[in-house]
């Protein structure tokens, strides 16, 4: 909340709010509140005579509230100070801003529809803050381009930090603004007063980039320009700043003579490779017997994938795409299963977030319920690492997973290296290896083709079962989409990777990576999101839902039609919260127990079923086109179809299907 | 895992022996379909023990599960990501039923035969 100002209200200047950057000509106009003003709002009792605010209105304040004023009305005597701020966002061309909204940000929400237009950025009303940082997550796996976020800055906060660990750990920029009241002694009691904080940045402090908390306009300027810079140099991450409720409402202020501006927005290039360390790579690859690449994060860009395939070619090099992008064309006779590491002579991994667990395997079976742990490679298999995450770790949560000693390692963004590192493998092949590298494709050529017969062969099993094998869920909804400009926006829930098995992923948007944190309830609002972006894009959004993930936070469904967002959801509703399902199962058979099952058929507490939740119903109740359930296979094609037709009409749709439970 | 091949050698054994009492019990399909859900073989392996390349590394119980003491002594000494299951858990009667129910699932279609897989 911003201070009350005494004697300000009638004696400020004049100002156009809309050409205050031209010369902000409002210092004085805020006055401070004095001792003696304070001693004599007490001692003429103005301070004590309280009415009760139930009453109802006097006459004089009937007409106050009624009567248009003779003149322009500011009571706050200048220019907005979130105004100002508003002109500060407009320069990093942000384009949505989803949010729930809250009393701590209302000076900032007010300026961003009144003064802002509310264009750039527009608006989205959320129901959970949880979804509105979702949103932005999913919205830049598409775009490339961040959004920014407000929430009260504690109960707001506490509410989205799920989501904004999920970002950490996908290396996805999100702006996160939190309104906050420093003042102790000038905000109000009572709620605004619980709903503040010494620093609320701290709650998220340990999975974010970087975060301040501005005390001035100028400071707030300088904040937000190296917020959005930081969060946009890779290794990508949210950033988080604390807006002061005074610095908002109160109007701008000039300090010395000093005039506001806005710094200039400059992206940093990103961190490439050392040369030296790059040619060392290359010349381990270009000598290798039975190369193989490894990448997770590696490609965010059309043209990072089309420089994987070219390295990966260059080679006749196996690719394994562990999935946190789409970066390699699943087409491609070079894609490979995990597997193939394991006869690898050199393995280059790409911003992996778990390079360990790509060359060891790690068994929950062990005695006294201690692991078991596995090489999956030759011991003389050398490894190189390319990896942004090296310039940025930090040490309380653990998203930096189990050490992995390597021979080459580069803390560079990989995208960016690539285009050396290909050169220099080029460099470095001996022409007596091209041969060998050109029979290497060729037995590459063949085992893709037979892995392609077998995954489809796998697929046919349980074809006609009901509950819906997620094989036929997942091209059912293929074969109604196919001849669309489509993107899987994301999948919660498992679906045995039946999409990455089976579609032909070869676009960068074909596959966004799943949530970086695996906190459950990013599905739904990261499709949402993506699909925001596909809708400017005019693409087609699909998105595997799973039940439990909806459950999170629904209201994104409501969201969606509010905001006129297209997204076809196919529901993988297992009707339990599955994972965990097979944790307690498993658990029970360790210690010799039958699961209790208490009337479902998952171990209590796990399952998701008696009532039976009705998807469908609590997405029409939200504004979409639903139906379900459906437990019949012949019955889904045929839903997808009306479905698909409901969202190529400019709306969100969602079927409820009973699933087999993987 | 220490020892491993001994605690297979011994739960085959043990397993062969009863089942070579349990193999005289006629074994019912119905009740093993029961039984592979309340002891939650379906979670990792599908109701119809089509497997998931996730949960089940893609091992296929049916159609043609492996013979029934094959079948027994894995569930009773598995060091795999599979835990085990003792005979007080699952006993060896509910193991054969679901064994029979298994053998009840029929071949899938060829996915040449099936439009959206033969794209």
């Amino acid at each position: 909340m911003a201070r009350k100002i005494p004697g300000t209200k009638d004696s400020g200047p004049k100002v156009d709010r809309r050409k205050f950057l031209t010369g902000v000509a409002v210092a004085g106009a805020a006055g401070t509140l004095t001792p003696q003003a304070a001693k004599a709002a007490v001692a003429d009792g103005s301070a004590a005579a309280r009415l009760p605010s139930a009453l109802p209105p006097t006459a004089q304040t009937i007409a106050a509230e009624t009567n248009v004023p003779a003149a322009e009305l500011n009571r706050i005597g200048g220019v907005a100070g979130s105004d100002f701020m508003v002109d500060v966002i407009k320069t990093l061309d942000i384009k949505y801003l989803p949010s729930n909204c809250a009393s701590s940000f209302r000076g900032i929400h007010e300026s961003l529809i009144n003064y802002g237009n509310n264009k750039m950025p527009e608006f989205l009303t959320c129901t959970h803050e949880e979804s509105a940082v979702g949103m932005a997550h999913g919205y830049f796996k598409i775009t490339g381009k961040p959004l920014m976020t407000l929430c009260h800055g504690t109960v707001g906060l506490q509410h989205a930090s799920m989501a904004v660990y999920n970002a950490w750990c996908d290396r996805v920029p999100v702006i996160v603004v939190g309104g906050n009241d420093l003042d102790a002694a000038h905000r109000p009691p009572g709620v605004p007063t619980v709903h503040s904080a010494q620093d609320i940045n701290a709650l998220v402090r340990d999975f974010t980039k970087w975060d301040d908390t501005p005390v001035s306009l100028q400071h707030f300027a300088q904040s937000m320009v190296r917020a959005y810079k930081i969060s946009m140099t890779p290794p990508y991450g949210p950033v988080m700043i604390s807006l002061d409720a005074g610095l908002q409402q109160e109007p701008v202020k000039q300090h010395n003579g000093e005039k506001l501006y806005i710094p200039k927005y400059t992206p940093t290039s990103a961190p490439q490779g050392d040369s030296n360390a790059v040619r060392e790579a290359a010349k381990l690859l270009a000598n290798a017997e039975r190369p193989v690449i490894v990448v997770d994060r590696a490609a965010r860009t059309e043209n990072g994938v089309r420089l994987l395939v070219q390295l990966a070619e260059a080679l006749q090099a196996r690719v394994v795409d562990v999935g946190g992008r789409m970066n390699f064309p699943k087409t491609h006779h070079l894609s490979a299963g995990p597997p193939a590491v394991a006869t690898a002579d050199v393995i280059i991994g790409m911003e992996l977030t778990d390079f360990w667990a790509v060359v060891n395997s790690f068994t929950d079976n062990g005695d006294h319920g201690i692991g078991i742990n596995r090489t999956r490679i030759k011991p003389e298999t050398k490894l190189i690492s390319i990896n942004s995450v090296d310039l940025n770790t930090k040490a309380n949560y653990q998203d930096f997973q189990r050490f992995q000693a390597v021979d080459v390692a580069m803390a560079a963004d990989a995208e960016t290296t690539l285009p050396s590192l290909i050169e220099a493998v080029k460099a470095a092949i001996p022409n007596d290896r091209k041969a060998a590298i050109e029979k290497r494709g060729e037995a590459a050529k063949k085992a893709h083709a037979e892995t392609r017969e077998r995954t489809r062969q796998a697929a046919a099993l349980a074809w006609d079962a009901s509950p819906i094998s997620t094989a036929r869920l997942v091209m059912e909804t293929w074969g109604q989409i196919k001849n669309e400009d489509w993107s899987l926006v994301a999948q919660s829930g498992n679906v045995s990777n039946w999409p990455h098995r089976l579609w032909p992923m070869e676009k960068h948007y074909h596959w966004l990576g799943q949530s970086g944190g695996y906190g459950v309830g990013y599905g739904a609002p990261a499709a949402v999101g993506a699909a925001l972006a596909n809708r400017d894009l005019g693409r087609f959004s699909v998105s595997i839902q799973g039940d439990g993930d909806l459950m999170y936070a629904p209201g994104v469904l409501w969201t969606a039609a509010k905001h006129k967002i297209p997204l076809l959801s196919v529901m993988h509703n297992n009707r339990g919260y599955h994972q965990e399902l097979m944790h307690v199962q498993r658990l029970s058979s360790f210690r010799n127990r039958v699961a209790s099952l208490g009337g479902d058929i998952g171990p209590i507490g796990t399952s998701i079923m008696n009532p039976d939740i009705e998807y469908h119903k609590l997405a029409e109740s939200m504004g979409w086109w639903a139906k379900g359930p459906i437990t019949d296979p012949e019955k889904l094609g045929p839903a997808i179809k009306e479905a698909v037709a409901v969202v190529k009409s400019g709306q969100p749709a969602l079927l409820n299907v009973w699933t087999q439970p993987r | 895992m220490r020892y491993p091949m001994f605690r297979v050698a011994l739960a085959a054994l043990a397993a062969g022996v009863v089942l070579g009492h349990g193999s005289a019990l006629a074994a019912d399909a119905a009740k093993g379909k029961a039984a592979f859900m309340k002891y939650g073989c379906w979670q990792c392996h599908g109701t119809e023990g089509q497997g998931s390349a996730i949960t089940s590394a893609g091992k296929v119980l049916a159609p043609d599960p492996m013979p029934l003491e094959t079948f027994t002594a894995f569930l009773r000494s598995t060091n795999a990501a599979m835990p085990p299951y003792s005979e007080k858990v699952l006993p060896n009667e509910d193991v054969a039923d679901m064994h029979a129910y298994l053998s009840t699932i029929p071949k899938p279609k060829d996915a040449k035969n099936i439009p959206l897989l033969s794209q």
